[in-house]
């Protein structure tokens, strides 16, 4: 299996002809290998056009962009393309080939055998949660978040240690969105690839990344780090304002109960409850909502992990 | 004109029949099947199937240049709707001082009227791939070739097979009128009978049958052609 890539933007501007401004200034970012960056922002901001430089479908005037090491302007495009997986919003499947052709396009081009891409279409199916008997279907048969399941199976089919997703949730329902949003994250984890997904949507980056990079209007890189440390000191008020007021509450819900630390059960247990798996979030909304100002944490075999209060939520921010 | 194949009906030798031309008479229809009707209805299939390759093939390359350089559309559609305007009757006489009465004269027309019609439904044909397709195809690292032969031109199959059943059925019809210069197709049958000093219905009736005859089973044959080459068609359909 092909390990994940490291990706490094170095200086790099792009200017539209004919447009005041950069659509990207001198953008400098690192990106670890096997790394879910999030490259979010206002629209005007240049993230669909930063992903875009990375496959060479749009050029850029200045700097470079090296994956490991290497400066894409030594590859030619196509070839840079057939190693870099990319997923896009409508998933742009090809609506005359079957599910199983559209997986099997790259494989194709690559001059896999006919064996081999049976096999591997048996793995990629299984891997994006779709049935095996779905491979002789048409992209019209199949709805939206299936759809968007085998834009991601084709982008995977031949193991890139890339993957480019230019919003690929954006034209699905919220349950769907939130569903894929998890297998997503999961597939990640399980596959290894450096990710760099494009959102306007500052909940699914804070959701997703490891990284998120906030671009503002003229492709200016706002701020880079994670996302909890963007949530606890954004860089400036374009920042502030971009996460929103609720930046505490978004900060606790990246942790979850079980993976902080509790304090021990007193003799007199709490009546309120919460599984291990709830956000802090959720257990600060529980305590509010019932008036309590504890909560003992019930992990998975139903043993007590220890007590949540309000003050101790509250320090996690500290 | 010297008419050599369709028999002048006889009222010494015809049937009672054709004697009294009455409007439909079937024993000079089986009579005169293998010196009329026969060979007109090859001669016609001829002239269509000639114009329609030939058409089709100069569309195709036309389109082709239209869809790489989108400049060059415009000029071509406005000559080929020119074209168009030129009634095919004065068309086909146009040519005879020029090409004199070879098949060139017969196929130059209709071959024009194929072109007319197949070139925009082809350039519609090969812009019908959504812009998200392409982007796709561009993304997954598709050379401009591939992405034409594996992806433009496959869902531009509706649109040209479309396009198509428009320009046969109306070759077939039109190359009726190439009788008016030669003896060839079911045109000739029909504008014979016509100028007997008593048109002979029968012979109008049965030439005139079996081109439209001819024009439904070829447009019944492009509609089966297109199911089988557009599967995803009718997956869509279910």
């Amino acid at each position: 299996m092909t390990t994940a890539a490291e990706i490094v933007f170095d200086g790099v501007t792009k200017r539209y002809e004919g447009r005041d401004g950069a659509a990207i200034a001198d953008l400098s970012l690192t990106i670890p290998a096997g790394t879910f960056c999030v490259l979010v922002g206002p629209s005007g901001g240049g993230k669909t056009t930063a992903l875009k430089l990375v496959n060479k479908l749009i050029p850029f005037d200045e700097g470079d962009i090296r994956i490991d090491g290497r400066s894409i302007k030594e590859l030619p495009a196509v070839e840079l393309r057939r190693g870099i997986g990319y997923v896009i919003q409508q998933a742009g499947l090809f609506p005359h080939m079957t599910i199983g052709e559209n997986i099997a396009t790259v494989p194709r081009l690559l001059g896999w055998s006919k064996q081999r891409i049976g096999e591997r279409t048996v793995e990629l199916l299984d891997l994006v949660g779709l049935e095996q008997s779905d491979a002789k279907r048409y992209p019209t048969q199949l709805s939206g978040g299936q759809r968007q399941r085998v834009g991601l199976a084709r982008a995977l089919a031949a193991d890139p240690p890339i993957l480019l997703m230019d919003e690929p949730f954006g034209a699905l329902d919220p349950i769907t969105r939130a569903r894929l949003q998890e297998e997503v994250r999961r597939l990640q984890r399980e596959v290894v690839k450096t990710v760099i997904f494009v959102t306007h949507d500052i909940d699914e980056a804070i959701t997703m990344g490891d990284r998120i990079a906030i671009l503002r209007e003229g492709g200016v890189l706002a701020q880079y780090d994670t996302p909890d440390a963007i949530l606890a000191h954004p860089a400036d008020e374009f920042v502030a304002q971009f996460i929103g007021e609720d930046r505490a509450l978004r900060r606790l819900a990246l942790r979850r109960l079980k993976d902080i630390e509790l304090d021990p059960v007193p003799a007199e247990r709490p009546t309120v409850e919460a599984a291990g798996s709830t956000t802090v979030r959720n257990a600060v909304s529980l305590l509010i909502e019932s008036g309590a100002d504890r909560l003992v944490v019930v992990g998975d075999k139903g043993v007590d992990l220890g007590v949540l209060t309000l003050a101790h939520a509250a320090g996690l921010l500290r | 004109m010297i008419a050599a194949g369709p028999v002048i009906p006889n009222f010494g030798q015809g049937s009672s029949c054709v004697t009294g031309d009455n409007l439909f008479c079937w024993d000079w229809v089986r009579q005169h099947w293998s010196d009329t009707l026969q060979p007109a209805l090859v001669e016609h299939i001829e002239l269509t199937a000639i114009a329609v390759v030939i058409g089709s093939t100069l569309a195709f390359g036309l389109a082709l240049l239209a869809h790489r350089r989108r400049r060059t559309e415009q000029p071509i559609s406005i000559v080929a709707a020119l074209v168009y305007t030129i009634p095919s009757v004065a068309l086909f006489q146009i040519l005879v001082p020029i090409t004199g009465y070879s098949n060139a004269t017969l196929e130059i027309p209709l071959v024009a009227y194929t072109l007319v019609i197949l070139f925009p439904n082809f350039v519609a044909g090969f812009n019908a791939a959504p812009p998200e397709v392409l982007e796709a195809a561009r993304g997954m690292g598709l050379t401009r070739n591939q992405t034409f032969t594996r992806v433009e031109l496959p869902l531009a199959l509706p649109a040209m097979i479309g396009g198509l059943r428009i320009a046969v059925v109306s070759t077939i019809a039109i190359a009726t009128i190439a009788a008016t210069i030669s003896e060839k197709g079911l045109g000739y049958p029909i504008f014979y009978a016509i100028g007997l000093p008593t048109p002979f219905k029968t012979e109008i009736y049965s030439a005139g049958a079996l081109a439209v005859g001819l024009a439904l089973l070829c447009d019944g044959a492009l509609v089966a052609v297109r199911r089988f080459v557009t599967p995803w068609s009718r997956a869509a359909a279910r």
